[in-house]
């Protein structure tokens, strides 16, 4: 890598704002204010939760979406539309089912017209250099999930692209699969095989993000900020076991749950406040109140090792805490979780206790559920159509932050049968009792 | 057995939008205005008289030749809309407004009652020749082919995989090589086989199109269609069967040499990212890869295509290849848009109460309609009728897998086969037998569109999971309870299918089913399509029209009153 190039920075995003409009209403922001700058041999990850926005800033920097605000800077120049030297490894893979592995490989070639002999010998190249020399002709359905990454990392590569993007690369791979993967990508980073600048992984698995990065970028959701910038001071090839990489790993954990702590616990009498929530299931949230409750935890455990035991990704862990947490069954506080008298009453009742104590969490702490029984109390019918609350919602978030948070909400309702929802007529209603 | 497309529908919407009734204005305005055009020209032409068609059955490969040659042009315009008129839909918002509501129409008007002004229209184009003649029975399977075709098309191109596009803009791929590394191969199952159903459509509408009398004008074009309708008119039974066995070979070879192969061909582009079970090639296919000289030929012939395919052609100015998101269109330009559309619909409307009021009163309006509600209780009769055979027909073979794989290639088959070649049986045991025509006739709408039930029935219980089979044995669920419970609630959405395509089927072949002829003696049923067919014969336009325009109303509300909330239904609930 020549001098020149380590000075200036490849690329720049500054101020850049991600909103999209929702008819008259106020815009919904996706991202807020980012700034990034990647300059050559760094491999810098984007670390934060699903829908905090970090995918989108991936695919602005690529070029395939033009910010609302803001510039991007690529080589010192305006991005419009897919840059050359930009070039992408997909979550989902997206390999072309018909094409072989060689013209899957060879596509990006193709485009830039480069002549089929010479196109041969790079997709060969590549494939070689990721180790899938003899699979040329196969078509992507004949291989593992594994493989197929392989072969989209190498249709990334044979364009000598400066800078490179993962998106979520590992996280549709088995455990596994995924640490083969890395292992053998940072190898060959190290040994400067890899004929790019740059890297800019995306990632929700923070243990990845500092096996792998220089430099982290930790999002906060909703909007998706910049929370925090992290430089790993490790050096390759980083070990997971060891006491300091745990600790960066602890830390990291008690960074990402703080903002869940610092929502404002609502209030039903104020204002009611609208907030997106996740669908996460009763059958969860239950059976991890039961395994803090019991041995070794008792009451209190750190999330990191939780997370292990549970075999949960963070992105699943979380949820269900704050979920827990919203009901005040839970309080999550850098980086625990602890049950509070609530919790602890939940798990040593039997089911129709739970049902009743559930219901009425319910109606303590999330406005939207007690404000649907209020309407379905009023109605001669006891049925309400779920049209104006989803109509409600979205003034406030995204159709699919609405979607979720209605979905969450009529699981939690039924579980608890504070009321019930006809999916058919799109309607909430109460079980008659009899 | 999971050969097995859904109806091309543009949307699930039921209620006509704005769109669609301009769509519909402009449709009747054109029928319109072509009525006129051969009302005109009727006189001149009436000279042109046709060849002698032979019944001697030496003749019959020749006209079988015929009969597929245009089967095969009419393939081949359908193939050039398709690909102009759907890519056209779906990379223009605004085009797609109008284009979409029209075609949705065109694929539910009866083809065979244009027929007659077609052929004056086509005349006219070639005064005193043949062309004409052949040009309108080309276009009349064309008609038969396209729309569906170009559903399909536009379906897949609105629906590409995003990550796929997103990697294909991310590379940098041009214009024209998304269009075929990209969007093309993505169509490519959809489109083979809705090209294959058209074709097997398209042989019904060739054998009808060949024999077209229009007033006192009779223009037999060679071919197997004519053949028959000679045969009728000389009452010779041995005719009838020669011209049956003839269309039987040429449906075999056609369903060997091309339908098989090409089906299975299309299987490789199918989106589906887990290897599946694989069916046997085709002894065609296998003899087209095996075969040395041939393979040397395709390897030849595939390097020049992606060749083509790979040029970095771009036809539109580079714009920058970014979405962005929330980005309003251009309000003028919408506005000059609707300003246009407004235009022509007005003149149209113009066009057709000029057209009407000269011509028709209310009274006839009311005939038609009436005739239209006939035509709708045998329609309805025949699909209940049908249901009732061959659900449970398809669901025994389909549960047996070896009976599946054996029967299927033979119900194909029937769907191709021209059902119109067996009406002279039909008729002369109806004559034979005394029987009512008002009953007698009416099974013949059916009998070419019924196996299209059976088929999909057949794709249903086949792909019906073996699991839930054994649950509901292992709770011993039997009799009515398991064929309420278990199976039917199973085929349902395969059920729909083909019964969407055997309604639209039937509504077309009222028109050569409810009037029968065998020799001077001539049959006729009450309905819509005997309306029709009779005022062809008549040479009466404004009747023609009217009937048309009726039964293409009929079958707009049977769609969308009747299967299109079944199909939303079924696909919401009760696919697996």
């Amino acid at each position: 890598m020549d001098v020149s190039s380590d000075t200036a920075p490849l690329l720049q995003v500054r101020n850049c704002r991600q909103a999209y409009h929702k008819d008259s209403d106020t815009d919904l922001v996706v991202l807020d204010d980012v700034d990034l700058t990647i300059r050559s041999g760094e491999i810098v990850g984007l670390l934060g939760r699903s829908g905090s926005g970090k995918s989108t800033l991936l695919r602005i920097v690529s070029g395939l979406l033009t910010p609302t605000a803001g510039e991007v800077l690529w080589r010192g120049s305006a991005v419009r539309g897919p840059a050359e030297g930009i070039a992408m490894v997909f979550q989902s893979f997206a390999l072309f089912p018909w094409l072989t592995v060689q013209e899957n490989v060879e596509i990006g070639l193709e485009a830039q017209g480069v002549p089929r002999a010479e196109r041969e010998q790079r997709g060969d190249d590549a494939l070689d250099l990721i180790g899938l020399g003899g699979y040329s002709s196969a078509y992507p359905k004949e291989l593992s999930g594994g493989m197929r990454q392989r072969v989209g990392l190498a249709r990334a590569l044979v364009v000598h692209p400066d800078l490179l993007l993962m998106d979520e690369p590992f996280s549709a791979l088995d455990v596994l699969t995924a640490e083969t993967l890395r292992t053998d990508l940072i190898d060959l980073w190290m040994e400067r095989k890899l004929p790019v600048k740059s890297i800019l992984i995306v990632t929700h698995n923070i243990e990845e993000a500092v096996l792998l990065c220089d430099r982290i970028l930790v999002f906060s959701s909703n909007p998706g900020r910049v929370a925090h910038e992290l430089r790993v001071p490790f050096p390759y090839p980083r070990n997971r076991h060891d006491a300091a990489f745990r600790r960066f790993v602890d830390d990291i954990y008690a960074l990402m749950t703080r903002r869940a702590t610092s929502v404002p616990a609502p209030d039903v009498r104020a204002e009611p406040v609208v907030q997106p929530m996740q669908p996460v299931s009763t059958n969860l949230m239950a059976g991890l109140m039961e395994t803090i409750a019991g041995e070794p935890y008792e009451g209190r455990a750190d999330l990191p090792p939780l997370a292990g035991v549970l075999q949960l990704e963070i992105d699943e862990l979380l949820p269900l805490g704050e979920a827990l947490h919203l009901l005040r069954f839970a309080d999550l506080e850098e980086g625990d979780i602890r049950l509070t008298d609530a919790g602890r009453q939940f798990v040593n009742s039997d089911m129709d206790a739970r049902k009743k104590q559930f219901a009425e969490a319910l109606r303590t702490n999330v406005p939207l559920a007690a404000n649907i029984r209020q309407v379905l109390d009023e109605r001669w019918n006891h049925r309400a159509s779920a049209v104006r609350f989803r109509d409600e919602l979205e003034d406030h978030m995204s159709p699919e932050y609405a979607r979720d948070t209605l979905r969450a909400v009529i699981g939690w309702g039924r579980f608890s049968e504070l009321f019930s929802y006809d999916e058919e007529a799109d309607q909430f209603f109460i079980e008659e009792e009899d | 057995m999971s050969d097995i497309s859904l109806p091309a529908f543009a949307s699930p919407k039921r209620l006509p939008n704005l769109f669609d009734i301009a769509a519909m204005v402009c449709f009747v305005a054109l029928v319109v205005a072509v009525a006129g055009a051969a009302r005109h020209t009727l006189a001149p032409l009436s000279a042109a008289e046709a060849t002698a068609i032979h019944l001697d059955p030496a003749y019959l490969p020749g006209y079988a030749l015929r009969t597929t040659l245009r089967m095969f042009a009419a393939l081949f315009c359908s193939l050039v809309f398709t690909f102009t008129y759907a890519t056209w839909a779906a990379k223009s918002r605004r085009a797609a407004l109008l284009l979409i509501p029209v075609l949705d129409i065109l694929q539910s008007v009866p083809i065979l009652g244009f027929l007659s002004f077609t052929v004056v229209f086509f005349m006219n184009l070639f005064p005193g020749r043949v062309l004409g003649a052949e040009c309108a029975a080309i276009f009349a399977i064309f008609t038969s082919q396209a729309w569906n075709m170009a559903f399909s098309l536009y379906q897949s191109l609105k629906t590409v995989p995003a990550d796929l596009d997103e990697a294909s803009r991310g590379f940098r791929l041009s214009a024209w090589q998304r269009f075929w590394r990209l969007e093309a191969p993505f169509a490519t199952p959809g489109l083979v086989w809705n090209t294959m159903m058209s074709m097997s459509g398209g042989w019904f509408f060739v054998v009808a199109s060949e024999a077209i009398s229009v007033g006192n004008t009779t223009w037999k074009l060679p071919g197997i269609g004519s053949y028959v309708a000679t045969a009728l008119d000389a009452r010779d039974m041995w005719a009838v069967a020669y011209a049956i066995l003839a269309m039987l070979v040429v449906i075999l070879l056609y369903d060997q040499l091309l339908f098989r192969p090409l089906v299975a061909w299309s299987a490789k582009f199918r989106f589906e990212t887990t290897q599946g079970a694989q069916a046997e090639d085709p002894w065609m296919l296998r003899l087209l890869r095996r075969t040395r000289f041939l393979r040397w030929v395709g390897e030849g012939v595939g390097q020049g295509v992606d060749t083509f395919t790979g040029l970095r052609l771009q036809f539109l100015p580079a714009k920058p290849a970014a979405r962005t998101q929330g980005a309003k269109p251009s309000r003028l330009v919408d506005a000059v848009f609707y300003a246009l559309l407004g235009v022509v619909v007005l003149l149209a409307l113009r066009r057709i109460v000029t057209f009407c009021a000269a011509t028709l009163t209310l009274a006839d309006v009311g005939e038609a309609l009436l005739l239209g509600v006939y035509t709708m209780i045998r329609v309805a009769v025949l699909m209940v009728l049908a249901a009732l055979v061959w659900v449970p027909v398809g669901v025994w073979l389909g549960l047996r897998p070896a009976w599946a794989r054996r029967v299927q290639p033979v119900v194909q088959f029937l769907a191709a086969f021209p059902a119109n070649l067996f009406f002279p049986i039909f008729v002369v045991a109806i004559v034979r037998f005394h029987i009512n025509p008002e009953i007698g006739l009416t099974p013949l709408m059916i009998l070419g569109t019924q196996w299209y039930i059976l088929f999909n029935v057949i794709a249903g219980a086949a792909a019906f999971p073996g699991d839930l089979l054994e649950s509901a044995n292992n709770f011993r669920v039997g009799g009515l309870l398991w064929w309420r419970r278990v199976i039917l609630p199973g085929i349902f959405p395969y059920f729909i299918t083909g019964a969407i395509t055997a309604s639209g089927g039937s509504w077309n072949a009222a028109i050569v089913a409810e009037v029968a002829s065998w020799g001077d003696l001539k049959l006729h049923a009450h309905g819509l399509g005997a309306y029709i067919a009779e005022a062809t014969a008549q040479g009466d336009m404004p009747r023609v029209v009217l009937g048309v325009v009726v039964m293409s109303g009929f079958v707009v509300l049977f769609n969308r009153l009747l299967w299109r909330p079944l199909y939303a239904y079924s696909s919401r609930r009760l696919t697996l």
